[in-house]
Parts: structure tokens; C-alpha cells; sequence
């Protein structure tokens, strides 16, 4: 089985970020880049399908130079291969932009299955992998928190607000996953050795057949048109509790209106 | 005045607040148009006439629902090329999301999601990086679809006409690729929808264990309101994850949220920093929730929870 999986790299939450003011769009220069946290998790069920049903496992990213600290990371984890799109006609791609230039390289590089996080913690559109299903007009089989082969059959279990609908679909598909789904394993010192020598293939938008007024700032369908930081919380009111604590807070919200 | 496609959410005929809060936006950007998919808009309708629905394009067939996403998308696209609407509006929901991008694809649109208000010409404002940024942006091409926040806009009501319309749409094979072969309700009793509640109580490491949720529980019975966790919590197996508010869970954004035990890292922060009021009971003075608070109280929480339900009890 040819399992893609679709890795973004985005600044660590844990320090700051922030938008340029030229373009409007992420500066990726302010934060160390991390793995999408919810790509691990892709990463993850990727390799136990393998395990499960053999295969090879292949890590595909777009981004900056940069963005190779990720795939060596994935590599880490035990995925065999990667291909790093990396074009400067790329940056600044919206989802609609992004979809179509993933959609060109997995056709070229072929798929049983695309396995993505539902959604990065930068832009956070989750809207990637119903778009990829979209285009490539097959199975969108998204917020999985459960997935199972058996051949060319695939079920998942799709998160939903009551609860799960359990899904069944033909492969080829598109997968997205949620936290629940697994636990990722971290990179052992001998996978961390071992990714040095895997295969790293880097393409340009033209390599790729992604025709360049489709992506990037100027092909994208929609622009951020001005920022700015959010008006700062008043100060709230912050007492030690000497055993009337509970009472303190009804009093607020009884100021509030809220009881 | 050009129409205003909005995608009605809703659970076996129970319209969800979010739709009412979609239509009180649709009326500043031009009629609003609901479009009802699946069966039960019978039961649905007066509600929908009450937020000022002008119009309502029913598609009634049930095999639009017994696949994922694709069908509604198949349908809305229809509904785009005949009705030639100013925009769509949808929930910023898991699902509702989803079905913008699909959207966007097939009618090569853009689109915005999770937007917390939009304004005259769709231009769509976002809170980002856990509400430390508000950004404004805009569609350059195509159709305007847009995915708002669920709680971010005040729902209010302005009767119209809910003049029904019955649409079809020929699903292509596509779109009956992913089959829903079963829906599985899990328990969640009578609290209000985490999403869509006006109060939300959240609980996390600081709750010690699973048994101990029963204070939240009960403290967010007191108020009406919905139970949230940390994923501190649901990673321990305290709560359910679907209850999970974060970066990697739920975004809410309700009137008031009460964190309980939570010390407030930006994994939580991100998705609960835009509720309106905020308040936080911990015990450690210096955990980073209190720079969010409107109110906090820096004790015991086995103390302090049990002692405002009951204060809330007492004053109903």
C-alpha cells in the first residue's frame, strides 16, 4: 500500500507569532518551525497501516527551505521517503491555492492513501483535506478517531458533535485524523540514524505541472486585508479564597447578570 | 436585493443556534436564504421564519445525508449556478468547514472560515493565534463563502416569510464515495451542545481524576451550562475527548466560561481566549489563566466549585 502523508510545518505555539506587514501573510522567520502537532498523529496511524499491511510510506510537505527539519523528523519516526515542495512562487498560497498544488504532486507521485491532521495550528482552516478529496475525486474520509483496512475496504470512525458515524469507503482515499486517534511514537536514536540516508526528492512548481498564477499571494482567492493586535483584557479582579471564595465568584456573576 | 445562501445546521430536524446566528448576519450582506438538507424542516420552519429566513430551498432526499459532506456541497453548488447568490454563509464547525473548502474547489471561490463577523462585501474577521491577533480579510474571486464561529454573533430575530422551495440535485458517483453505514449518539444528557452553550464550566489536571468531574458537572448544571476538559483532562481519561477545548479540540466562545483546575496553557488558551467573560478558580496564584480572567479566585477548587453551585442554587 502507497500511503502519502501530508506534513505541514508551522511555528511552535509556544513562542511568538506574528504576520508580516508588507504581505499580510505568516512570518515564518518569528518562531521555530515544528511539526503540525496533528500530523504526528498522521504520521503515526501512516506507520502502523505499513506495519499492519505493508507498504511503503511516503512524507509529502510544502514550505520553505526550513521545512525540511520536519521531514527529518518524519523520517525519524520511520517513514521511508519525502518529497519537499519548495518554490518561492508558493508562498503566501491560501487553502484553495495549496489544495490544487498538493493535488498536482500526489498526481505524480500516486496514492492508496492520503493520511492528513485535520487541521495545523497556524491558519487552522481544516479545510485541506476535504479540499484534496474534492479534487482528487475520491473518498473524504475526515476527523477520523478510528481507521481500518482489509484489502481495498476502509472504515473509519468521523468524529461528530453526538458523537461517531461510522464511515465505509474504497480505496484510493483521503484520511484526516484527530488527537484521539493514536499515541505517536518518538524517534529512536536508530531512526534518527537511519533517516540521514532515506530519500529526500525536492520540486519547484514547475517540476510539479502547478501552473504559478494558481498559487501563491497573487493566485490565491482570497487576501487578508489588515491585522492588528487585539485590544489587550482589562485587568480582571483576582481575590485568595478565605472560604467565601464561591460565594465571591456568584457575586460576580450576579453583577453580570449571569445568575 | 441579491440572496444569501445559508446552510442550515441541524440534527434530525432541530435547527442548531448557529443557524440563527447566520441569518441575523445573512440580512447585513443581503435576503437570506436558508437551504435545508435532510428530512424534518416541517417542525423547523417557524424557527427558521422567526431569525428572517426570506426563503427556504428544502432538499428533503435522505441519500443527500447518508454520505460525508460531499452531497451537501453537490447541492450548494447547484444552488450557487441557479440562484446566482451574493454569498454563503455556513457554521464554522468541523463539518461546516469542510464543506466550505469543497465548496470553494468546485466553484474555484474563495473562502474564509472561522471568522468571528463579517461585514458588508463578506469581508470576514478572524481572531488568531488563540485571539492575540484580530485580522480582517476578503474573497478576491469566485462566489464569497464564509465559515463564522458558532456564539460569535448575537443571534436576533426579524420574521420573514420562509417561502419553501423544493430543490433536487443528481448526486455524481463522487459523492457517494464515503458511506455513512451507521450514526453512533454518544451519552451527553441534557447539557447544552459545548459549541453552541452560552456558559461553559471546564475542568482540568487540578479535577485529580475522573470520579471529581462530578463538581464540574454539577457546577455547570447550576448555570444551564455545557462541561468542557483540558486536554490534560481528556488525555488522562477524566472526560470524554469530544469535550475537549483547544488547540487541538474545541473552540468556544461562549458568554462566560469558568476553568476549573486549569492552568491555562496556550494549548487551552486557543480555544477558549474569545469567550466573552471569563472566570478561573486554581489554586497556583501564577498560572497563566489569571491573565485572561474578569474574575479569579486563587484556592482550593474542591473548596471554592462545590461552594458556588450551591451559592447558584440558593439564588434561583
Amino acid at each position: 500500500m502507497n500511503i502519502v502523508v501530508c506534513v505541514k510545518q508551522v511555528p511552535d505555539t509556544e513562542s511568538p507569532r506574528k504576520l508580516k506587514s508588507d504581505d499580510n501573510t505568516l512570518d515564518r522567520g518569528a518562531a521555530d518551525g515544528v511539526i503540525n502537532e496533528l500530523d504526528e498523529y498522521a504520521i503515526e496511524e501512516a506507520l502502523l497501516l505499513k506495519e499492519a499491511h505493508g507498504g511503503e510510506v511516503t512524507v509529502l510537505t510544502m514550505g520553505p527551505d526550513k521545512a525540511t527539519d520536519s521531514i527529518r523528523k518524519a523520517l525519524a519516526m520511520g517513514a521511508d521517503k519525502a518529497v519537499h515542495l519548495v518554490d518561492d512562487a508558493l508562498a503566501g498560497s491560501d487553502a484553495l491555492g495549496t489544495s490544487y498544488a498538493i493535488q498536482q504532486v500526489l498526481g505524480r507521485i500516486g496514492f492508496d492513501l492520503v493520511i492528513l491532521g485535520s487541521e495545523s495550528t497556524d491558519a487552522r482552516t481544516g479545510m485541506l483535506p476535504a479540499m484534496l478529496a474534492e479534487r482528487l475525486g475520491v473518498p473524504q474520509l475526515t476527523l477520523s478517531s478510528k481507521v481500518e483496512i482489509d484489502g481495498s475496504a476502509i472504515k473509519v470512525q468521523r468524529i461528530t458533535d453526538y458523537g461517531y458515524d461510522k464511515v465505509e469507503a474504497t480505496l484510493p482515499a483521503v484520511v484526516s485524523v484527530v488527537e484521539k486517534i493514536n499515541e505517536p511514537r518518538y524517534p529512536s536514536f536508530k531512526g534518527i540514524m537511519a533517516a540521514k540516508k532515506k530519500p529526500v526528492e525536492t520540486l519547484g512548481v514547475a517540476d510539479a505541472g502547478i501552473e504559478a498564477d494558481k498559487v501563491g499571494l497573487a493566485g490565491s482567492a482570497s487576501e487578508v486585508v489588515d491585522f492588528a493586535e487585539a485590544p489587550p483584557r482589562a485587568k480582571g479582579q483576582i481575590v485568595t479564597d478565605e472560604g467565601d471564595g464561591g460565594v465571591k465568584i456568584a457575586e460576580f456573576l450576579a453583577s453580570k447578570k449571569f445568575v | 436585493m441579491a440572496e444569501v445562501l445559508v446552510l442550515v445546521d441541524h440534527v434530525d430536524g432541530e435547527v442548531k443556534k448557529v443557524t440563527l446566528e447566520l441569518l441575523t448576519a445573512a440580512r447585513r450582506l443581503g435576503e437570506p436564504a436558508a437551504v435545508w438538507v435532510g428530512p424534518g424542516f416541517e417542525g423547523a420552519k417557524e424557527k427558521l421564519a422567526e431569525y428572517g429566513a426570506a426563503k427556504v430551498y428544502v432538499a428533503a432526499d435522505e441519500e443527500l445525508t447518508s454520505y460525508v459532506v460531499a452531497p451537501k456541497v453537490e447541492l450548494l453548488a447547484q444552488l450557487v449556478a441557479d440562484k446566482s447568490p451574493a454569498g454563503v454563509l455556513l457554521a464554522a464547525t468541523g463539518e461546516g468547514k469542510e464543506i466550505a473548502g469543497r465548496l470553494a474547489v468546485k466553484l474555484d471561490s474563495g473562502v474564509l472560515t472561522d471568522v468571528v463577523d463579517v461585514a458588508d462585501g463578506f469581508v470576514g474577521e478572524h481572531s488568531i493565534f488563540g485571539g492575540a491577533i484580530i485580522a480582517h480579510a476578503k474573497v478576491k474571486r469566485g462566489t464569497p463563502i464564509v465559515a463564522v464561529r458558532p456564539n460569535a454573533i448575537a443571534a436576533e430575530p426579524a420574521p420573514a416569510a420562509a417561502a419553501e422551495e423544493q430543490v433536487s440535485v443528481t448526486l455524481s458517483d463522487a459523492a457517494r464515495s464515503a458511506k455513512i453505514v451507521e450514526k453512533v449518539v454518544q451519552e451527553k444528557g441534557e447539557r447544552p451542545d459545548l459549541t453552541e452553550a452560552a456558559i461553559v464550566v471546564s475542568g482540568g489536571r487540578g479535577v485529580g481524576g475522573a470520579e471529581n468531574f462530578k463538581i464540574i458537572e454539577d457546577l455547570a448544571d447550576s448555570l444551564g451550562g455545557a462541561v468542557g476538559a483540558s486536554r490534560a483532562a481528556t488525555d488522562a481519561g477524566w472526560y470524554p475527548h469530544q469535550f475537549q477545548v483547544g488547540q487541538t479540540g474545541k473552540t468556544v466562545s461562549p458568554q462566560l466560561y469558568i476553568a476549573v483546575g486549569i492552568s491555562g496553557a496556550i494549548q487551552h488558551r486557543a480555544g477558549m481566549q474569545t469567550s466573552k467573560t471569563i472566570v478561573a478558580i486554581n489554586k497556583d496564584p501564577d498560572a497563566p489563566i489569571f491573565e485572561l480572567v474578569d474574575f479569579g479566585v486563587v484556592g482550593d477548587l474542591f473548596q471554592v466549585a462545590p461552594q458556588l453551585t450551591e451559592e447558584i442554587n440558593k439564588r434561583k
